[in-house]
């Protein structure tokens, strides 16, 4: 795996430019960087994370020994997504590879010049007995969900999700699912000038910076206070001129939109009148080259679309609160999102963030990095989806932990037969309470 | 309101709805997730079991005959260990663990918090249907949710009596049970639940998943399967037989999921072991075992006719060396063995969950691989052997939920072992802290300050950037230095 993306790097590039118009720096950060880093890491742990751990043992057990041992679920199917076509679907194949399954891997179909180039290319250097590409649109994704599996893991939407665990029911298969939902960023008044600039990179990094903001990851919307919007604004606006030049559609840093009908859905969320009309900074698109400009909406109406279901494209409302603490609320009475970014050094507005929401993660004062640490699970919770990986949990999400106790022939406890008599309950009962002494008592006949 | 407590009410798909809208709302004022409600639930718990007691025999003893000793032992004390365990535990379940960061995150400082998930809903089994309705339960209380327990209505006299007790001891607010069949499950699985825990078969385990990919619900399910028993030669054959007989017959009269099921063993073994069953269940069980006091009786007439139709199946006729007298009237059969059965018998066909055993002949030891792998994974498999490497043989090729060596059903007493099945005996696994996570959300958070931001990361991309890139990601000090320095 880290020689197949090592010699293709070049091809890889390309092929995802063909497909969301990827540029290299994005292609490696978030594609063959985060394939390479994951190869490397399972490489140097796998032998770690294969190894059984000890359980502690009750004394009243004695002599036992008790171990959990990992063992591969058995015929995995994997299913990646267009927007990270490469790292959506190598990243879960390592994870499967690692924990000794046979796997088959059906990458998007929307992104096909990423998954023809897999289906060509992984048989040359993996083993194509236990791993298979299949191509192909929906109706090779339900044969394939026909099958019975061992384990399923789908990255995509809501929608998709419930298909797949349906079908998995059928076959009480063990589903992860990492879907996506609104995840908002919010912004307090602690901060300096200089760290607001900071702030700003950073939200437009999130947003805009990867693949143009069709990210399950990235920044749906953000929430500030009233009075900070302006500024606000007009910094992100700086700012996205800093990174994209005057003509971002222009821009080579910036993603296409991967098709007519993703194009056509976000230009649908900005058809409603009193959404157009909220509009502040961008808006214009070109629909051959299938390019949208950053844009920015100021207080488009809450029970818009735009506002109810997940953009998935880089379009950025921004939502004014009198109150910043009410975004707490507000997010809270909202489905549950892949990721909350909080922009504060309120410690107590921290606290709050953390126990009155629930999200698949928390990120104080920056964005996107979590999903570059591997010692903290990426998942999902309630509509985000639930079932984790990145790091061990990887191989965790792919393994059945199989519980194993060894017991001797000696000592042999009579008590535990039948038939049964008030002597025997009391020591049964005196024995899983853990009561030692209790046992040595009754046993000399003190106890009754 | 409360519309469980009628028992006239019919309690349908609106009555459901409101009843989650109430937990959920319940939830959302944060009520249970201070560490001293939690705490106050579990002791009351423990409380409802000692004052209880006699009530708590005399249900298991009207749903299933079941024995005193099986009774105080196998659900009530089992119950207050793990109120005890998470009381003794709570504290340090619930703290943040600490997650290591590195350099590509640096500086910045990382953990992941429990949160419990929101409203849960618990299906329980008729089994042991004490311990099956009310352990889930612990875990769901420790990790801070709201909770529906849904008790089997095949054991309605331990049904009633939760639905009794349980609005007692516990937060009525916060704990409901809504007792029921078919129609009002059903109203339930249409509920949007946070999660999804039951205890019960293949079949029913199906319906409760595909409802709850209708809203996305994780879910975690607790089947069972064929558990098989491999028997070696050279062991201490007597005590063998005692743990077999005692988690078999001893356990609910092998209606429990982890019942051995059947047994293989070689030729050899097979008539010494059949003689050594007949000695020790004479010994425990007496001549006549359907007088016995000591052993529970089938659930319902159902359950009896499925498994009196497993000892007429013509293929098994002939077969059985011991036992196979029947008590209609009482819902009783005496414990039975079956020698040699063929592998296409009704007998191997499906989970028995009843007091037959049968035993399957192989040449080998080592071929009772091959036979178990045929089947579906069960929950737990069994190995009586002095044979090292037969141990690790077994360990390495038998897949099934959990497996102990050298005694039966030990493994779901050892709360540091994640108790749970694969494949077709279930997904998820709970007691312990298992329980505990079962019903939490481990949520990531990741704090950074606003130094060290690195304007690579940043647009307009150049290759320089990927460079540098690179070399950051492989997180290797002297390529980071070179690429810094503009030198590869």
């Amino acid at each position: 795996m880290i020689e197949f993306v090592q010699d293709n790097e070049e091809r890889i590039f390309q092929a995802l430019d063909q497909d969301v118009g990827k540029h290299p720096v994005e292609a490696y950060r978030d594609e063959v960087g985060v394939v390479a880093k994951s190869a490397k890491l399972s490489l140097s742990c796998v032998e770690k994370w294969m190894a059984p751990r000890k359980g502690d043992l009750p004394l009243v057990f004695f002599p036992a020994s008790a171990q959990v041992m990992p063992e591969p679920f058995g015929v995995v199917l994997i299913m990646g997504s267009w927007n990270f076509p490469i790292s959506l679907s190598l990243d879960p194949l390592i994870a499967a590879i690692s924990a000794g399954n046979a796997v088959v891997l059906k990458p998007s179909e929307l992104s096909p010049t990423c998954s023809s180039f897999l289906a060509e290319n992984i048989p040359k250097y993996l083993d194509s007995k236990s791993i298979k590409v299949i191509e192909g649109g929906i109706d090779v994704c339900e044969q394939l969900l026909q099958q019975k599996w061992d384990k399923i893991f789908f990255t995509g939407s809501q929608r998709v999700g419930r298909i797949v665990m349906t079908a998995a029911a059928q076959h009480l298969t063990p589903v992860t699912l990492e879907l996506g939902g609104k995840s908002p960023a919010i912004m307090d008044s602690s901060s300096n000038p200089t760290n607001m600039k900071v702030i700003a990179k950073r939200i437009v990094g999130a947003k805009w910076g990867s693949c143009s903001g069709q990210a399950c990851i990235a920044i749906d919307y953000l929430l500030v206070e009233e009075r900070f919007a302006s500024d606000l604004i007009d910094l992100l606006a700086k700012t996205i001129k800093q990174f994209y030049g005057q003509n971002p559609i222009e821009s080579k840093s910036l993603c296409k939109i991967v098709n007519k009908n993703n194009f056509k859905r976000l230009l649908d969320l900005l058809k409603d009148p009193l959404v157009e009309a909220s509009v502040v900074y961008g808006g214009s698109v070109d629909e051959e080259k299938m390019y949208i400009e950053p844009t920015i909406l100021l207080n488009p109406p809450l029970d818009s679309q735009i506002m109810t279901e997940e953009i998935f494209g880089p379009l950025l409302p921004i939502i004014t609160l009198d109150d910043i603490y009410e975004s707490i609320d507000f997010i809270s009475s909202r489905p549950k999102p892949l990721a909350i970014y909080a922009f504060t050094r309120d410690e107590k507005f921290k606290k709050q963030i953390l126990s009155r929401t629930s999200s698949g993660s928390v990120t104080f004062n920056d964005t996107l990095l979590q999903f570059l640490c591997d010692s903290l699970p990426f998942g999902g919770v309630g509509q985000s989806g639930f079932g984790r990986y990145h790091g061990k949990y990887s191989f965790d999400t792919f393994s059945h932990e199989k519980a194993i106790l060894q017991r001797g022939f000696f000592p042999e406890l009579e008590p535990r037969y039948p038939p049964w008599n008030s002597f025997k309950l009391h020591f049964i009962k005196l024995a899983y309470a853990f009561n030692y002494i209790g046992l040595i008592l009754l046993l000399l006949g003190l106890k009754k | 309101m409360s519309t469980e407590e009628e028992n006239q009410t019919v309690f349908d798909v609106a009555a459901a709805s409101m009843l989650t809208k109430e937990l959920r709302d319940v939830f959302a004022s944060g009520k249970t997730r201070s560490y001293e409600w939690r705490i106050s639930q579990l002791k009351s718990m423990i409380k409802m079991c000692e004052e209880h007691e006699e009530d708590i025999v005399d249900a298991l003893h009207q749903d299933l005959s079941k024995p005193k000793l099986e009774s105080i032992v196998y659900e009530i004390t089992m119950l207050k260990n793990s109120c005890a365990l998470a009381i003794k535990e709570l504290k340090q379940w619930m703290m943040p663990e600490k997650a290591k960061t590195s350099l590509l995150t640096f500086p910045s400082s990382a953990e992941i918090v429990s949160e419990p998930l929101g409203v849960v809903l618990i299906i329980s089994a008729w089994n042991y249907p004490f311990l099956l309705s009310l352990d889930p339960l612990v875990g769901a209380i420790s990790a801070g949710n709201t909770m529906v327990l849904k008790p089997s209505e095949l054991s309605p006299a331990t049904s009633s009596l939760l639905a009794k007790l349980l609005p007692e001891y516990l937060d009525v607010s916060s704990i409901k049970v809504v007792e029921g069949a078919v129609s009002e499950t059903s109203a339930l699985l249409e509920q949007k639940w946070d999660k999804i825990f039951y205890t019960g078969n293949g079949r029913v385990g199906r319906i409760v998943m595909a409802a709850a990919a209708k809203h996305l619900t994780p879910v975690v399910l607790e089947l069972g399967g064929k558990s098989p028993v491999v028997v070696d030669s050279g062991i201490d054959l007597q005590i063998a037989t005692r743990r077999i007989i005692i988690g078999k017959w001893g356990c609910n009269n092998g209606q429990a999921c982890i019942s051995p099921d059947y047994i293989i063993t070689t030729k050899d073994c097979a008539d010494k072991l059949v003689d050594s069953l007949k000695k020790e269940l004479e010994t425990f069980y007496g001549e006549n075992p359907l007088e016995s006091k000591d052993i529970s009786r089938i659930v319902s007439s159902n359950h009896f006719s499925r498994l009196t139709k497993l000892l007429d199946d013509d293929k098994v006729s002939g077969k059985i060396v011991y036992g196979g007298e029947r008590d209609e009237a009482n819902l009783k059969i005496a414990p039975t063995i079956l020698l040699d059965v063929p592998r296409d018998s009704l007998i191997m066909k499906e989970e028995i969950f009843g007091p037959l055993l049968p035993i399957l002949i192989v040449s080998k030891i080592e071929d009772s691989w091959d036979v178990i792998n045929s089947g579906t994974k069960p929950l737990a498999a069994y190995l009586f052997t002095n044979n090292k490497k037969l141990k690790e043989q077994f360990v390495m090729s038998v897949s099934a939920g959990g497996v102990t060596i050298n005694d039966i059903a030990m493994h779901l007493a050892i709360h540091t072992l994640p108790f749970g099945g694969v494949g077709e005996s279930g997904t998820g696994s709970y007691h312990g802290i298992f329980s505990f996570d079962a019903f939490s959300h481990k949520k990531a958070v990741l704090y950074r300050s606003f130094m060290g931001d690195a304007a690579l990361r940043y647009p307009p991309y150049t290759l320089g950037k990927i460079r540098l890139m690179k070399a950051l990601m492989t997180s290797n000090l002297w390529t980071i230095l070179r690429a810094l320095l503009g030198l590869s």
